[in-house]
């Protein structure tokens, strides 16, 4: 084996190597984080929508968002019922109240969901273990993920205490936990039956439902279901249809296209990019630059330019790696803390560690191409 | 004296018939249009194998851009100039950097890689010639080292050794390949009287080892006894 130059080089001077090492794993965290918010932020904006227990699922025309549905004629969910392949449908009810932090009686908003417990419709880990819970009146269900302005709920349910305090005007007890995690709609979620919901909102109609849930019989195929209903259902004008998959990149599209989070963590990104390129090839010149003497001499004695470009870049990878290793570490302790924090799932993939690490080598291999331009200055005949 | 050198040209006078260099009516030129400006002026000079050297004269006489245009470190201009035999003047780069494998470079300052060891930086020399594996390679270039005296010091770093020291590590990756020719520009300029002298004979028993020819740039008249033969040049003329 051939002496590794770039590895000695690299390796000579210690506190350089560091500061390139912190400049990278700097600039890498930075991505990590951007990457890991974005994403962590479209995954809690469909956890509601990817959590219903249905095949095809109807809201209002008006209807942007699970954060802020408009609710339609629960007449138009019963049109269908009639039909032959559905085996069931189901109405969901959303809306938003004031919660009343027990401990320190500050409120807050609290995101409300209401469905008749007869039948699950809500797939999320406590929900079906509470259905009869939620039947007692004036007893709800609470997201055990949500922000802790909400009071210690879930340590003194755990530790066998009472939990009573009060939603809008009314009363009510904690009778169960389940876990969904905040979101942008909501920082704290409660979940009961439809009867209860309606008794915090006495003045909403009955005859409103803020999300149709339709089940079909076992075998049939729910898009050509969903072309057949929307047909029906079309005259009305009223309403919309979806199937699961549709419903979650409907919320989805909502988030990416009329928020600016996909546009904000992407320029964060870019940015981490760019401060990563400029570490590295300041780092990669300022080597080039100390060394142009032994870099002339190396070609004096026979070296062509080619050998001292593929020095460069061998130590622009080999920074690039180095360099991502304690990133890695460091995204997964941050991510970790960030959810611990948030209530945010940002969780350390190995898609997304992959992304990062291509991201380094050609945010490093930029920096080596524009580094190398010095080494034209490496000229023996001009240097002695 | 270890085994790996040329045994045959030891002590051998030089050979008046075997030139390394010939230059005819070589001109040169810096800079272009009215800032252009001549450097060297009709010089003929042929070296022939083994002989040493010197070349002395005036700061600003145009001694190194003579030195780099043998050695194949700059393009030759007008005139004919043959190293070994091949022509360099308008020769492509893949053959200049051809030549300059065959050619031992030793520089006023040492210009020794600081993140590798005596040995390491030896060692580049050696791996640029593709017939040996990595053991050949080292053995060769601790070889060297030892013959230059510093068997003891392979593994240290250069800021680690003494200018002296330095130089003769120079010397080790100018030799270590067994080169037809060794350019030396201004080997001494960084060294006192007694290393200055002590690292000239260094260079001049074992290129007379090898039997390569030596060329010394210098104004440094302490080394001037070790030249079989004494050239001068002024304002770009040999006199």
């Amino acid at each position: 084996m051939k002496i590794p130059l770039a590895w000695h080089q690299l390796f000579h001077e210690k506190m350089r190597l560091l500061a390139a090492i912190a400049g990278i794993a700097f600039a890498d965290v930075l991505i990590f984080m951007q990457l890991g918010f974005k994403n962590a932020l479209f995954d809690s904006a469909i956890s509601i929508p990817k959590s219903l227990q249905g095949d095809i699922f109807i809201l209002s025309n008006q209807t942007d968002t699970f954060v802020n549905p408009t609710p339609f004629a629960a007449r138009r969910l019963y049109q269908i019922m009639g039909k032959e392949d559905v085996e069931k449908i189901s109405s969901l009810y959303i809306d938003v109240s004031l919660w009343k932090n027990p401990e320190t009686r500050d409120t807050r908003q609290v995101y409300v969901m209401g469905f008749n417990p007869v039948f699950n419709v809500v797939d999320l880990e406590g929900v079906s273990d509470n259905l009869d819970i939620i039947k007692r009146p004036d007893v709800f269900i609470f997201d055990r993920k949500s922000r802790p302005e909400f009071g210690p709920i879930t340590d003194w349910f755990l530790e066998g205490k009472t939990v009573k305090t009060e939603v809008g005007n009314r009363k009510i007890e904690i009778g169960g936990l389940f876990s969904l995690g905040s979101s942008f709609g909501a920082d704290g979620t409660i979940i009961s039956s439809d009867l209860n919901f309606f008794r915090l909102y006495p003045n909403r109609s009955k005859g409103l439902i803020d999300v149709g849930i339709i089940q079909l019989k076992p075998g049939v195929d729910a898009n050509q279901m969903a072309t057949l209903i929307r047909e029906e259902l079309a005259a009305g004008g009223d309403v919309q249809v979806f199937t699961k998959e549709e419903l979650i990149n409907y919320e989805l599209n909502y988030w990416q296209t009329s928020t600016n989070i996909g546009f904000i963590f992407g320029l964060g990104t870019a940015m981490g990019f760019v401060v990563g390129t400029v570490i590295v090839y300041q780092i990669l010149y300022t080597d080039v630059s100390d060394h142009l003497p032994e870099y002339a001499t190396l070609k004096a004695i026979g070296y062509g330019d080619n050998y001292l470009l593929g020095v460069v870049f061998q130590e622009a990878l080999l920074l690039a790696l180095i360099g991502f290793l304690p990133s890695f570490g460091l995204g997964i302790i941050l991510y970790s803390n960030t959810t611990k924090a948030t209530g945010l799932a940002l969780i350390m993939t190995a898609g997304r560690a992959l992304t990062v690490l291509t991201m380094t080598v050609v945010m490093c291999c930029i920096s080596g191409a524009i580094a190398v331009g010095r080494l034209r200055a490496a000229d023996p005949a001009d240097i002695f | 004296m270890t085994t790996f050198l040329d045994p045959v040209q030891i002590g051998a006078p030089p050979n008046v018939n075997d030139p390394m260099v010939v230059m005819q009516g070589v001109n040169h030129f810096f800079g272009k249009g009215n800032l252009r400006k001549q450097i060297l002026f009709e010089i003929d000079l042929t070296l022939n194998k083994g002989e040493v050297v010197i070349l002395k004269g005036p700061s600003g006489s145009g001694k190194t851009t003579l030195l780099t245009l043998m050695g194949g470190l700059r393009s030759a201009q007008t005139g004919s100039l043959k190293v070994f035999g091949q022509e360099l003047v308008e020769a492509k780069k893949t053959q200049l950097i051809k030549i300059r494998r065959h050619v031992g470079y030793i520089f006023q300052a040492h210009n020794l890689l600081e993140s590798l060891t005596a040995r390491q930086n030896v060692q580049m020399a050696v791996e640029l010639h593709n017939h040996y594996n990595s053991q050949q390679a080292k053995q060769k270039a601790i070889a060297m080292l030892e013959s230059v005296g510093l068997g003891d010091h392979i593994d240290y770093h250069p800021h680690n050794l003494s200018g002296g020291q330095k130089q003769r590590v120079a010397i080790a990756r100018a030799l270590v390949s067994h080169p037809k020719m060794i350019l030396a520009d201004e080997p001494t300029a960084a060294l006192d009287s007694k290393s200055g002298h002590d690292v000239v004979e260094l260079m001049r028993t074992l290129a007379r080892e090898q039997g390569s020819t030596i060329l010394i740039v210098t104004h440094d008249n302490r080394i001037l006894d070790v030249a079989d033969r004494i050239i001068e040049l002024e304002d770009g003329r040999l006199c």
